[in-house]
């Protein structure tokens, strides 16, 4: 059985890009047109904002959104947009290329006017001449292309670029985590063609995930990102393991703990009961005298580590009462009342 | 389709300061002064050559994003990494002592 992951990646050289790691598969044709994202908006600045301005908008957004210290649900998506934004925006000759495509609805399709990137840059791009589309492009792509963004990637560069690290959750359950699993990854990534040219691509595989998992650990698949260039080295995969709620199981680590509800006879005579463990159903001893939130630990059941060896499952006693009794179980409870020396409350007068 | 097969980034094996320095996209010169304020600890200081828990390699690339996306200087970047270490080590323990609240919160 294999699950999917999804989720976002990011690259600790080349900011975050697009997080779409499950994409629908069925692209339409849609050459020379793409869909418009206002910068200015993402940013909260007018069109006319000078660079100090942008700059101080980008800093306060930054530490709201930025994923390695923001608690927001959306932080990674949100700071890829202002990560984006603001590499147009702070640039001079990448604003001006951007104002040039004017002012369009956010994600209205647009497309560049004619002899758009004539007069900036390197000009690598030539929509509708038959080397190139934008079907594989989003405005990012575009606007890091057309400036040579990519030092040293386009044709006749020499300097080594690393390619991306890719960053992606896979969640997966307790189960798959205690025995091993395999996710299909299914990425749209950038890339450079031979000629230096920006693309999209999709990059589909299976991920081994062995025995080891716990929630958050990070697996890394070496060489698995983006394509270096110029000799640079391929760029990592990360893996994050995110472990799905479990209905009897918590986990901490590698150790499981376990709510064992007993019965108040059980509890006080003591019994062996069958308890599941990932590994299935093992015996436990519950010794005379148990009481409400002991821990009774089965070593070695919990989940297995990376290195060696394993957790422990923690099997936590709850004494459970029935909500309702038959005659002749309440008047066993009443005889049992009426005979018992024991005040579990004995401790309230010595100690108040 | 073929499986690719990943390695844990767990403190059992090492990786060496340039490899480090490599996959996080930090210099040898952040990266010695972040050890140097024990915000990323080598796994011998006293070592001629250092190495680093391969589990250090989280931290080390989120000090790179944390330097590249707010400009940070050394000193600053010292100090975020190791309050953002601190968190995650509080939210280690919260999860701990949830997972051992019976009735318990996911």
């Amino acid at each position: 059985m294999s699950s999917r992951a999804t989720g976002s990646f990011s690259n600790p050289r080349a900011g975050l890009v697009k997080a779409d790691a499950v994409r629908s598969r069925v692209r339409r044709y849609n050459a020379v047109k793409m869909k418009y994202k206002d910068y200015y908006e993402i940013m909260g600045v007018e069109r006319t904002a000078g660079p100090d301005d942008i700059k101080r908008a980008y800093r306060k957004l930054a530490r709201k959104y930025h994923p390695d210290v923001s608690k927001e649900p959306d932080a990674e998506e949100r700071f890829k947009e202002i990560g984006e934004a603001y590499e147009t925006l702070k640039d001079p000759q990448k604003r001006a290329a951007y104002d040039r495509l004017g002012s369009h609805r956010p994600g209205e399709e647009f497309r560049p006017p004619p002899g758009w990137d004539a007069q900036f840059g390197e000009g690598q791009f030539h929509p509708g001449d038959g080397q190139f589309s934008f079907e594989d492009l989003d405005l990012s792509d575009l606007l890091s292309g057309i400036m040579g963004g990519r030092r040293g990637a386009g044709p006749g560069g020499k300097l080594r670029v690393p390619g991306q690290d890719y960053e992606v959750t896979a969640h997966i359950s307790l189960e798959e985590a205690y025995r091993g699993t395999e996710v299909d990854l299914d990425l749209q990534v950038p890339e450079h063609d031979e000629r230096g040219f920006p693309r999209r691509v999709q990059r589909s595989f299976k991920a081994r995930i062995p025995r080891g998992a716990t929630d958050g650990q990070r697996l890394r698949l070496a060489g698995k990102g983006g394509k270096g260039a110029n000799g640079g080295r391929d760029g990592d995969l990360y893996l994050n393991i995110a472990l799905r709620p479990h209905r009897l199981f918590r986990v901490s680590g590698h150790d499981l703990f376990l709510d064992l509800p007993l019965a108040p006879w059980e509890a006080v005579l003591g019994t062996t009961i069958e308890v599941p463990t990932l590994g299935g159903s093992v015996q436990l001893k519950v010794p005379p005298g148990t009481r409400a939130g002991q821990q009774l630990r089965l070593a070695g059941r919990g989940l297995p580590k990376p290195h060696s060896g394993e957790g422990d499952l923690f099997a936590i006693v709850q004494v459970a009462v029935p909500g309702a009794v038959g005659e002749r179980e309440r008047a066993l409870y009443q005889e049992l009342a009426g005979i018992s020396t024991f005040n579990p409350r004995g401790h309230f007068a010595q100690e108040a | 389709m073929k499986s690719e097969q990943g390695r844990w980034l767990h403190e059992h094996y090492e990786f060496s300061l340039v490899e480090l320095c490599e996959l996080s996209g930090l210099s040898e010169e952040e990266l010695r002064g972040l050890a140097d304020c024990g915000a990323i600890a080598p796994a011998d200081p006293g070592a001629r050559d250092w190495t680093f828990g391969a589990d250090l390699l989280v931290v080390a690339r989120s000090a790179s994003r944390l330097r590249r996306d707010f400009d940070l200087d050394p000193q600053g970047l010292a100090v975020a990494v190791a309050l953002l270490e601190r968190v995650r080590d509080l939210e280690e323990e919260v999860r701990d002592l949830r997972a051992r609240i019976p009735g318990g919160v996911l």
